[in-house]
């Protein structure tokens, strides 16, 4: 059973990417994580919802959701874009694989995602959209029984 | 009761980052401040680039001291500016470099190909 949970849509603009880890964070915040685990959840989730922007909808302005769940110690967060998709997920997730190396990426945001998270799931199609769902578990019970 | 009329918006993070430079032997000094993501670091790219270009230096030393926030952007912003000096033989340093920046430069082997320092003293010693 879910203990806490929540959704949130926004557009897909870059002005976003703070906002969106911001406000994982303050929803995570009731897991009374360290200040480590928080600045772990804010760079994962900023990674995922960029991704969105300029891979899965490469600048249109179109919605993503992000979705969070406290299942006992656990975080799940769940971020969903309906743009282009990933055709070889396998080659995505590699360290410095980047499809768009003119825009400055450095092909390490699956591989921050998955550092600084427990687990890293890429599910995508292509033309139909991407979604990760990133898992953070936490030592301490996140709620008094 | 005390009210607080300040603008909030550096609390809840949707900061810029500020930049600002000095030159001192050759070398383009920089301070970066506030959080370097994707929808900032375009912005920061532009604006050394440009101070870069104009003024014909020779390194780049960028001061991360003020950074509360960097995302793997971060890592193409650095690499970028490693492109940059690299061609024209110069050198690219790094200042000031914290806990959770070190922890995402380490998964890039940046510390390869740049100079970290404690400061901009430090810097200059080593010019
Ligand atoms: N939401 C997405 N939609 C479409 N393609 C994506 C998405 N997320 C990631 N990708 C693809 O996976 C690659 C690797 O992503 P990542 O590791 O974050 O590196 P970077 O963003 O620096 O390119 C991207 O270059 C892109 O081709
Ligand atoms: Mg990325």
């Amino acid at each position: 059973m879910k203990d806490n949970t929540m959704k949130l849509e926004i557009p897909s603009k870059s002005q976003n990417e703070a906002f969106a880890r911001v406000v994982v964070a303050s929803f995570a915040a009731q897991l009374d994580p360290t200040i480590e685990e928080i600045a772990d959840i804010k760079t994962a989730v900023s990674e995922a919802v960029t991704n969105a922007i300029i891979h899965g909808y490469e600048s249109k302005i179109e919605k993503i959701i992000i979705e969070c769940n406290i299942i006992d110690n656990r975080l799940e967060i769940i971020i969903e874009d309906f743009g282009v998709g990933i055709s070889n997920i396998q080659a995505a997730r590699e360290p410095f694989y980047t499809s768009r190396p003119e825009l400055e990426r450095s092909g390490m945001g699956f591989t921050v995602m998955e550092t600084f998270m427990d687990s890293l799931e890429i599910c995508s199609e292509e033309n139909k959209g991407t979604k990760i769902k990133m898992v953070k578990e936490f030592n301490k019970p996140s709620f008094e029984e | 009761m005390l009210i607080e009329n300040k603008k909030t918006s550096n609390k809840i993070g949707g900061k810029e980052v500020n930049i600002k430079f000095n030159n001192q032997k050759n070398t383009l000094f920089v301070d970066l401040n506030g959080e370097l993501d994707h929808h900032n670091a375009k912005r920061i790219r532009e604006k050394i680039d440009s101070e870069f270009d104009e003024n014909g230096y020779k390194n780049i030393s960028i001061n991360l001291k003020g950074l509360n926030f960097m995302d793997s952007s971060g890592i193409g912003l650095i690499m970028g500016r490693y492109k940059l000096v690299n061609e024209l033989g110069g050198r690219l340093f790094l200042t000031n470099v914290n806990f959770r920046v070190n922890k995402i430069l380490d998964m890039s082997g940046i510390h390869k190909l740049v100079d970290i320092y404690e400061n901009n003293e430090d810097v200059l010693k080593h010019l």
